[in-house]
């Protein structure tokens, strides 16, 4: 269970004008394992995944790849490291077939030339062996339903071989077949040795996948708490910050399975600083 | 299109077996039958979901020669054939540029006017100057880049966009070739330049067409059939042996009786020629290099294009400027056809003939969607109304109708079927 982390991030600090949307934030993901990233609405989860992914260069704090000090500026260095991300919004090209919005980027060439054999080949075994299934890799990306177009994307994530792949709330929009598809994608992806980091608003999805869970509360560290022994009022308490006062804590001690969510009146105003663009 | 790997290696397709799930097609699978009643059914399918391609244009072109036979009998002799496919040159060429403008989604209002700015270049050059012939062609072409280059800064750099851009570009561009001209109202080719020949030229050995269409045919084939046995070689799903042969066969028919086609009059027209090499080359960068995958993926969602890390402003830039060059060597085509450059070459509806060829052709106005040969295929409608028209002695005004009333036609057709398509989608 403790591998050595395949990348860390300490005293990561980000600050977009008067916002401090991260102030000495640590993580820490291992290979095989799911943690996931919680926090309410403007606690600074796109933004620290945005720093992972090279969208946001961090201000201070420093992040280390396999134990070495690493500087990720742009995309670009994030996708050298081994780091992929599969936005909310998809990112697919509707007009495009699946093959080539798995291979969008980083299409195989043969003599200078597009390939479509190899890619299609190459796309038809990838999904097989992640046990997707879609119509047909041939189809445009716009006749998929929702949960076929969120494997698509994670599957297209996967085209170069990351070591980390970063899921920000892969289930959002999803009926529950389709939620629980997706959610078996990425136990399998775990199995395969995958570190992943997955966003979710959902305590279910995260109860049922993820092995650790890290809380981010207002830009800062709230705790990281393993799934299997926490239960998910603690989890959510943490998110709110119901926890943090006198008054909750003798509640919580009084009826021990009853969190009060939003029990403090000061949580929602200290909410106002909205996450960074 | 819509066919998977079952219907050729079903066996093969049973090897990654992963656990269990896996055995059970899903019902929704869209598996093609063997036989004949296979294609019928996907052919069937295909009209549900609303990919029409090219199959309103082609029988829009066979109602067109039908009703325009009927009516004046001389629409289809070889003459009038032969001159549409003299005709269809320079618009064509320049709707290739409009039709990779339309896939990225965007409008080019500019390439009349810089067809016409093109024309004037090269013939201020070539007879004013005394420019050499070719220079001042390649000059113009440059020049047509060059103007290109321009919208194409201002709309994926500085961010304005592609209608105003090259509405201001419509507008300013003929000024200038007003300006250039300068004197002159009308500037004749001489006799021996290449612009004439653009547009003059007969291949009149009747073994120039028939090689060039059993050129045509058996690169077809044997490209097709190439594919097809490497697809085969990966497991794929692959067209068979007759289904090639049977295209084959089609290209060879039409290539042929163009050919007879264009012999019974004067010839193979080099203006033919150079459109057809226009149009592989532009197909071919379309559909089989990395850079015509980029301009489909930004036309069709420019966000994901980014996020892949293909420089969607560069692209946009170089399709701006390829419209232009393309543009401008259309311009050259139509000076040829009219006798030389003049301060109104390219204004009036050229304009819109060339963007109404590209949609009616089949490319989408919305971007993402097309195909290069719709740049063939809407042309020809346009030219064969005008043409037909023109037989009947009917007046301009009629024929401005009557195109409109095609393009608008061609505009619901794509508007509908991509509806449709949305629609079929959410199955």
């Amino acid at each position: 269970m403790t591998a050595a982390p395949v990348l860390s991030l300490s005293g990561v600090s980000k600050r977009f004008g008067a916002v401090q949307a991260l102030t000495d934030v640590d993580l820490e993901i291992r290979p095989g394992e799911v943690t996931a990233l919680v926090g309410d609405n403007g606690a600074g989860k796109s933004t620290l995944v945005k720093t992972i992914a090279g969208v946001h260069p961090i201000d201070s704090g420093t992040i280390h790849w396999k134990g070495k000090p690493v500087r990720i500026a742009r995309p670009h260095d994030a996708q050298d490291l081994g780091i992929a991300t599969v936005y909310q919004d998809l990112a697919l090209c509707d007009n495009l077939d699946v093959v080539a919005n798995l291979y969008l980027g980083n299409e195989i060439r043969r003599r200078g030339v597009l390939d479509p054999v190899t890619m299609e080949r190459r796309a038809r075994d990838l999904l097989d062996t992640l046990s997707i299934r879609i119509p047909s890799v041939r189809i445009p990306v716009a006749s998929l339903s929702g949960g076929q177009r969120q494997v698509v994307a994670i599957a297209r994530a996967l085209i170069g071989s990351p070591e980390v792949v970063i899921l920000d709330e892969p289930t959002a929009a999803l009926g529950v077949e389709q939620t629980a598809q997706v959610l078996d994608l990425v136990e399998r992806l775990r199995g395969r040795g995958l570190a992943l980091i997955l966003i979710s608003h959902n305590m279910a999805d995260v109860q049922a996948v993820a092995d650790r869970v890290a809380v981010l509360r207002l830009g800062r560290n709230n705790g990281v708490f393993p799934v299997a022994t926490t239960s998910g009022e603690e989890i959510i308490a943490a998110i709110t910050g119901a926890a943090d006062n006198a008054v909750s804590r003798r509640r919580s001690r009084a009826v021990p399975a009853q969190a009060t969510p939003a029990a403090d009146a000061e949580d929602t105003t200290a909410d106002a600083p909205e996450e960074a663009p | 299109m819509s066919d998977t790997q079952k219907d050729v290696v079903s066996d093969a397709d049973a090897q990654p077996q992963a656990p269990g799930e896996q055995l059970a097609p899903d019902p929704r699978l869209l598996v093609r039958e063997r036989g004949l009643m296979g294609y019928v059914e996907d052919f069937r399918r295909r009209i549900r979901g609303g990919e029409l391609g090219s199959i309103p244009v082609v029988i829009g072109l066979i109602i067109i020669a039908i009703v325009f036979e009927a009516q004046t009998g001389t629409f289809m002799t070889p003459r009038n054939l032969s001159n549409i496919s003299v005709y269809i040159a320079g618009p064509g060429i320049m709707a290739v540029g409009i039709v990779l403008v339309l896939l990225l989604g965007e409008i080019d209002l500019s390439i009349g006017s810089v067809a016409g700015l093109s024309a004037a270049i090269w013939a201020v050059l070539s007879v004013t100057h005394g420019v050499d012939d070719v220079v001042s062609i390649l000059l113009a072409i440059a020049a047509g880049a060059a103007v290109g280059t321009v919208h194409g800064v201002f709309f994926a750099k500085v961010g304005v966009p592609a209608f105003v851009v090259t509405l201001a570009g419509f507008l300013g561009w003929s000024g200038v070739q007003i300006w250039v001209m300068g004197e002159e109202g009308t500037i004749n080719i001489p006799r021996d330049s290449w612009v004439r020949d653009f547009t003059d030229f007969y291949f009149s050995d009747i073994s120039a067409a028939y090689t060039l269409a059993a050129l045509i045919t058996a690169g077809y084939v044997l490209l097709s059939w190439r594919h097809e046995r490497r697809r085969a070689e990966a497991q794929l799903a692959a067209r068979p042996l007759t289904e090639i042969l049977i295209r084959g066969g089609l290209v060879a028919l039409i290539s042929f009786v163009t050919a007879y086609t264009l012999n019974q009059h004067r010839g193979l027209p080099l203006a033919l020629v150079l459109f057809l090499a226009v149009l592989l080359l532009a197909d071919f960068m379309v559909r089989r290099t990395t850079y015509g995958r980029q301009i489909f993926a930004v036309g069709g969602n420019a966000e994901a294009a980014r996020r892949a890390g293909i420089n969607v402003a560069r692209v946009r830039l170089t399709v701006f400027t390829i419209a232009g060059a393309l543009a401008a060597f259309g311009g050259l085509f139509l000076a040829g056809q009219g006798g030389g450059a003049s301060k109104s070459l390219g204004s009036g509806n050229l304009l819109m003939n060339v963007i109404a060829a590209a949609v009616i052709g089949g490319t989408s106005l919305f971007g993402g969607r097309g195909w290069i040969w719709s740049a063939l295929l809407g042309t020809l409608v346009i030219q064969s109304i005008t043409s037909g028209l023109n037989l009947m002695n009917m007046s301009a005004e009629i024929q401005y109708m009557i195109t409109g009333a095609v393009l608008l036609i061609a505009v619901v057709l794509d508007s509908v079927s991509r509806r449709t398509q949305r629609t079929a989608g959410r199955t």
